[in-house]
């Protein structure tokens, strides 16, 4: 993380595409900021009403063009505002993610997983890992062909 | 499409940290985008007009505002443009507040972050379509879960409205915790007395339904038109005949039921009335004590019964509801002190609970409301309380603070020196939290007209000496330990999320915060509504609260059904699934996903089969759309090419 913080032409390059169910994990964010979590900057939140919306194709086509790294998060299993949206968000995205290595793509870009609305500090300690680990990984070298 | 692009300063909550002029300026270079600004307060007056005055002036067809989070101001703005003559969803919000300027202070990646965001709420636009909400007529019938104090000040103030009230109650008897409370603080009135005439109202309001003895099934449908199943427990008595005499629990011979009115001080009979002012009045066998079903003989009190309502043979019934909106007011569950090895682990009859306390100074009371030790029946003459049993302690997974257990055990402390003058009363404290009106004073009147003695430290340890019980803590004002040789120790349990409450929130779709207390939908602006429509909640079992906020929430939550019913119709959310049937290839794969059964098919002249959404229905989740393999699903507003085009920014 300070390595990544100091180093400004990485954090530049560096670029993560979050998806965010509106009603637990956008919610959770939204705490995260009111409360002033300080967060690394890379992550750019994309709106879904569920993380069952997310298309497994919205997860991987930035994978293939460009993104670094992309972290799918939801109501936590049980409190899905839309009874089960998660819990096949949960199914679509497990079996992406043993397929991804198959498409030349680094697992490790790739996350989901459950903060609540009221999980601020949840939030922002969900966004500091994934964001560490993507730096670690480095940049996308199928991003720059 | 002309689009317009309204940054946000908000003062300095998003400016200090974000170049809101410069993410103006580069909104001008991206597609479509004729018109930008950043502005100070863009939500204020002055801020909404500048906005309409440039839809006209410019002739935009789509705005973007940048500015906070859209679960804030996203319906302000929509209404703003559409005050313009604009579509309401001819609008996208680009969260820079909440997700950019409030978690870091590195202005320059702040304000490229700010500008990314800017261009994705464009490109999006520029997919977006203009959508009609449709109208559908309102059932004016409320469902109201739970009738402790609440529920019942909801049910009466939506039956004061002329509503149509279903109450539904789990216990044998509504009242809820209150209905167990001797007296209340800071008033020292008799809880049942103040009760009681609410209680009996409900039972004579003739647009009240009751349920008691029942439970919430499963629910469906959304705002305006609930389908709600009510399982009814059976009793084994028909209560359409009892009249509550009681003759039936007098001879009942099986004497060892479980009393949970009482809090298990005491036993009950297998057949039973739980308490004297009971609503509805009507006895009901505990199954697992009955003589005639664990022994199959007996029947003493179908011989018995005047008006012969014993029913052995009866089964638990499913009725259904149809209601326009529910109040949630299932209250708490008392913190299980067993957890505490230290204080006994429930282990030592002397040591009991606040509400066990409660029940022991009631008249109706196990001891007729003679204080008296558990163990022996004898008078207590040194009593210790516990303040923060359960509470603010993050190693029992409880660090929130109960909000009653100071009061309630300051008034508890007041009535046993009424009740015993001569007893000594101590009460450990971590910090007395006492917030209300008059709360404060009636604290200091327990240490200063009563004497009570007040302790500030943890206790560690409670262990028995010959039939007395020690309680060694810690005084740390004066930094020294302290040993209180006492007949009975009353623990000021705290209150936590009901059993239940995580199981009914899956039902309602409702949410809940770690503890299991349900969540509202803003912690300020909207404390009794839930995010989802229709669904409002009331007391405790949104957090902990005393009978005065309880009450205060019960008549809010009821005012806002009255304010959704006070229209005849409302408006559809037109955020919903379309098909497209020139390509819906009718696997109907949607239908299987669809959790609210809003996807039907439907075969055209030409034989083929076609997906269907019934838009009043559809919730908008877009499971069908991800599931959908030829895409002909599409949910509108958050269409594939609207989420594909915010993604092509970032892959740029």
């Amino acid at each position: 993380m300070d390595q990544s913080a100091a180093s400004g032409a990485l954090v530049d390059s560096i670029r993560i595409i979050g998806f965010l169910c509106n009603w637990c994990s956008y919610g959770g964010a939204d705490t995260a900021g009111v409360c002033r979590f300080k967060q690394p900057t890379d992550l750019r939140v994309v709106r879904v009403p569920c993380t069952g919306r997310v298309d497994p194709l919205f997860v991987a086509k930035p994978l293939i063009y460009g993104a670094d790294g992309v972290l799918v998060s939801g109501c936590h299993p049980k409190d899905c505002h839309y009874a089960v949206g998660n819990l096949y968000a949960r199914r679509r995205l497990e079996v992406l993610k043993n397929f991804l290595s198959f498409m030349g793509i680094d697992q490790r870009r790739f996350r989901y997983t459950w903060v609540s609305a009221s999980e601020g500090q949840r939030w922002q300690q969900v966004v500091s890992e994934f964001s560490e680990t993507i730096h670690a990984v480095g940049p996308n070298p199928l991003a720059r062909k | 499409m002309r689009i317009g692009v309204f940054v946000c300063q908000c003062g300095t909550n998003i400016a200090g940290t974000v170049d809101t002029e410069a993410v103006a300026r580069r909104a001008m270079e991206y597609a479509d985008v004729v018109y930008a600004t950043s502005y100070v307060y863009t939500c204020s007056e002055p801020g909404q007009q500048e906005i309409q005055r440039r839809i006209k002036e410019m002739n935009l067809q789509g705005v973007v505002v940048a500015a906070c989070s859209p679960r804030m101001h996203e319906p302000t703005f929509r209404r703003a443009v559409e005050r313009a003559g604009l579509n309401r969803y001819m609008f996208e919000m680009a969260n820079i507040r909440e997700h950019v300027s409030w978690i870091s202070t590195d202005k320059e990646a702040n304000t490229r972050k700010a500008m990314e965001l800017v261009h994705m709420a464009v490109a999006k636009l520029r997919f977006n379509q203009p959508l009609f909400s449709s109208k559908v007529p309102i059932n004016k019938r409320v469902l109201i879960i739970g009738a402790g104090v609440a529920g019942i000040q909801a049910a009466l103030d939506c039956s004061d409205g002329g509503l149509d009230v279903v109450l539904v109650e789990k216990n044998p008897s509504i009242g809820g915790k209150m209905a167990q409370l001797d007296k209340t603080f800071p008033t020292i009135d008799c809880s049942s007395c103040i009760l009681g005439p609410k209680m009996v109202d409900i039972s004579q309001k003739e647009n009240v339904t009751l349920h008691a003895c029942s439970e919430v099934e499963s629910v469906s449908g959304y705002v305006g038109n609930f389908k709600v199943q009510i399982r009814k427990k059976a009793t084994y008595v028909n209560w359409n005949a009892c009249t509550g005499c009681g003759e039936c629990v007098r001879k009942c011979p099986s004497r060892k039921a479980p009393d949970p009115f009482n809090e298990h001080l005491a036993t009950a009979r297998a057949i039973n009335i739980p308490f004297p002012q009971a609503i509805p009045k009507k006895a009901a066998i505990n199954r697992d004590y009955c003589l005639h079903f664990t022994k199959g003989k007996c029947g003493v009190c179908k011989k018995i019964c005047p008006v012969n309502a014993i029913d052995y043979d009866m089964q638990d019934e499913l009725v259904s509801e149809e209601v326009g909106a529910i109040i949630v007011a299932t209250g708490f569950d008392l913190f299980d002190h067993s957890v505490y090895g230290e204080y006994g682990g429930g282990r030592y009859p002397d040591v009991i609970s606040g509400l066990q306390y409660e029940r022991i100074l009631s008249a109706s009371g196990p001891f007729g409301g003679h204080i008296r030790r558990p163990s022996n029946g004898r008078e207590p003459r040194d009593i210790v309380f516990i303040a923060c049993v359960g509470s603010r302690d993050a190693s029992v997974g409880r660090p929130y603070c109960s909000g009653v257990c100071c009061m309630y055990i300051a008034k508890q402390a007041i009535l046993t020196r009424d009740h015993l003058p001569d007893s000594n009363c101590y009460v450990f404290y971590m910090d007395i939290r006492s917030p209300g009106k008059n709360y404060d004073e009636f604290v200091r009147r327990a240490q200063e007209e009563y004497g009570v003695q007040y302790i500030r430290g943890r206790v560690g340890k409670i262990y028995p000496r010959g039939d007395r019980m020690v309680v060694q803590g810690a005084d740390t004002l004066l930094g020294i330990q302290v040993e209180v040789e006492a007949d009975l120790v009353v623990l000021a349990t705290g209150v936590e999320a009901s059993a239940g409450a995580g199981e009914l929130a899956e039902k309602l779709r409702i949410s809940y915060d770690q503890y299991g207390f349900y969540m509202e939908s803003h912690p300020k602006l909207r404390p009794v509504e839930t995010n989802t429509a229709g669904v409002f909640l009331a007391g405790a079992c949104q957090g902990p609260k005393d009978i005065p906020a309880s009450v205060a929430q019960g008549s809010a939550a009821a005012a806002k059904v009255q304010a959704l019913f006070a229209r005849d119709a409302i408006e559809t959310d037109p955020q919903v699934a379309l098909v497209n049937e020139r390509t819906c290839v009718g696997c109907l794969k949607c239908i299987m996903v669809c959790p609210f059964g809003a996807i039907q098919s439907k075969t055209l002249r030409d034989g083929s089969i076609k997906a269907e959404v019934l838009a009043s229905v559809c919730q908008g989740c877009g499971l069908c759309n991800a599931t959908c393999p030829p895409k002909a699903i599409q949910l509108q507003h958050a269409t594939d090419n609207q989420i594909l085009a915010e993604l092509n920014i970032l892959c740029a």
